[in-house]
């Protein structure tokens, strides 16, 4: 478990704007700059939104990196109910969902 | 001088981002309660605004993360947001980095407080910014209470710092205004964006208007996680302007929550003598 990582990573491409080109032109090489899993390298290249959502990751990056993968605001709270419904309640960290059904 | 304004407001992105979204009525009541406080705060004729916030990871992250920090510079950008989405311009903020310098070496007296020389605002302070000072024309002190990555400052330090900002206000000659910005309840960012426990907030805002210390810290953030959500913690900005307002009573100038903005927005001021 790195969510520490993991988040720092979020917070470097959603801040740097080299760091974005970098991850498009060489995202392993980046990738291999962080302590992650394979399960949260997995997350992050696919990128598996409700995975990461469960891991613990802050909604206050993950937003912005939903955002960067083109994911609009609806379709990104869908990916984290997904995530719920496939992996289980968040593990980590204070973004735990509570079970309200959102805003229409 | 002594502090000339106190107050408090919402800065939810949803409220310039999704303002197409929200009913038309609520959202333009709310828009003017913003613009009035932006007209209050000019007639008591500032030099200098202090923006009591709580950011988003625009600056600070977990590798070395501030309880506590004041800005320190003579201009500052935001917001960071893309601009499309939060529908605020790009633009470059005043400040006044020397009057930064006298207020920190004074909060530094109390409260170990972060200085800043390079500060990105996000809509923690561009929002309200959009309507307190549409024409970015009055100098901005930017300060941020870590409220996001945990462990959070204590309660009471938070007022600690509301305390030490006074201090520092009314120990230099310029008039110095603050304003605190954050929510009440919320959980932003969560499957549960858009939920707010209105009861919750009215009857912190009743504390924070009767500026009733004891009521205000008696929170643990095992509750307002369980009650007012992550979003909760955001309730130190608050607690900072109770303090620095040092007594003074406060009026809920606006309340009403608005699910499209995520919280329950807000526009409040502490009856400091101008
Ligand atoms: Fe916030």
């Amino acid at each position: 478990m790195s969510l520490y990582y993991v988040q720092k990573l979020i917070y470097e491409l959603n801040r740097d704007p080299r760091t974005r080109a970098r991850y498009a032109a060489e995202r392993d090489a980046v990738l291999a700059e962080y302590e992650l899993t394979a399960e949260e390298r997995a997350a992050l290249v696919a990128p598996d939104i409700g995975l990461l959502y469960v891991l613990g990751v802050n909604g206050q990056l993950l937003m912005h990196f939903a955002a960067l993968h083109r994911i609009e605001w609806p379709d990104y709270l869908e990916r984290m109910r997904e995530g719920l419904r496939k992996h289980g309640p968040v593990r980590e960290g204070v973004y735990a969902a509570t079970g309200y059904e959102g805003v229409p | 001088m002594p502090l000339v304004y106190c107050g408090a407001c919402s800065h939810g992105p949803g409220i310039t981002a999704r303002a197409d979204r929200a009913d038309p009525a609520k959202r333009d009541a709310l828009y003017t309660a913003l613009r009035r406080m932006g007209d209050d705060i000019r007639a008591t004729r500032p030099d200098a605004l202090v923006v009591v916030a709580a950011e988003h990871f625009a600056n600070f992250f977990m590798n070395n993360m501030p309880a506590f920090a004041i800005g320190m510079a003579d201009f500052y950008e935001g917001p960071i947001e893309d601009e499309a989405f939060l529908k605020i311009r790009r633009t470059r903020v005043p400040g006044n980095k020397a009057l930064s310098r006298r207020l920190i070496e004074q909060v530094m007296q109390t409260v170990d407080v972060a200085y800043a020389e390079e500060w990105k605002f996000d809509h923690g302070i561009s929002v309200p910014l959009h309507f307190l000072t549409p024409g970015y024309d009055l100098p901005i002190i930017p300060a941020n209470i870590n409220c996001q990555g945990p462990p959070l400052a204590p309660l009471a330090r938070a007022w600690a710092f509301g305390e030490a900002l006074r201090a520092a206000a009314d120990a230099v000659p310029e008039r110095i205004a603050l304003v605190a910005t954050g929510g009440i309840s919320h959980w932003p960012a969560t499957p549960d964006s858009g939920k707010i426990n209105e009861a919750w907030d009215r009857e912190f805002l009743a504390r924070w208007a009767a500026n009733d210390r004891a009521a205000l810290l008696s929170y643990s953030d095992a509750e307002i996680y369980r009650d007012g959500g992550q979003g909760g913690f955001e309730i130190r900005t608050f607690i900072a302007a109770a303090a620095a307002a040092r007594g003074a009573k406060g009026t809920i100038e606006f309340c009403e929550p608005m699910p499209i903005f995520a919280v329950s927005c807000t526009v409040a001021r502490m009856a400091v003598a101008a």
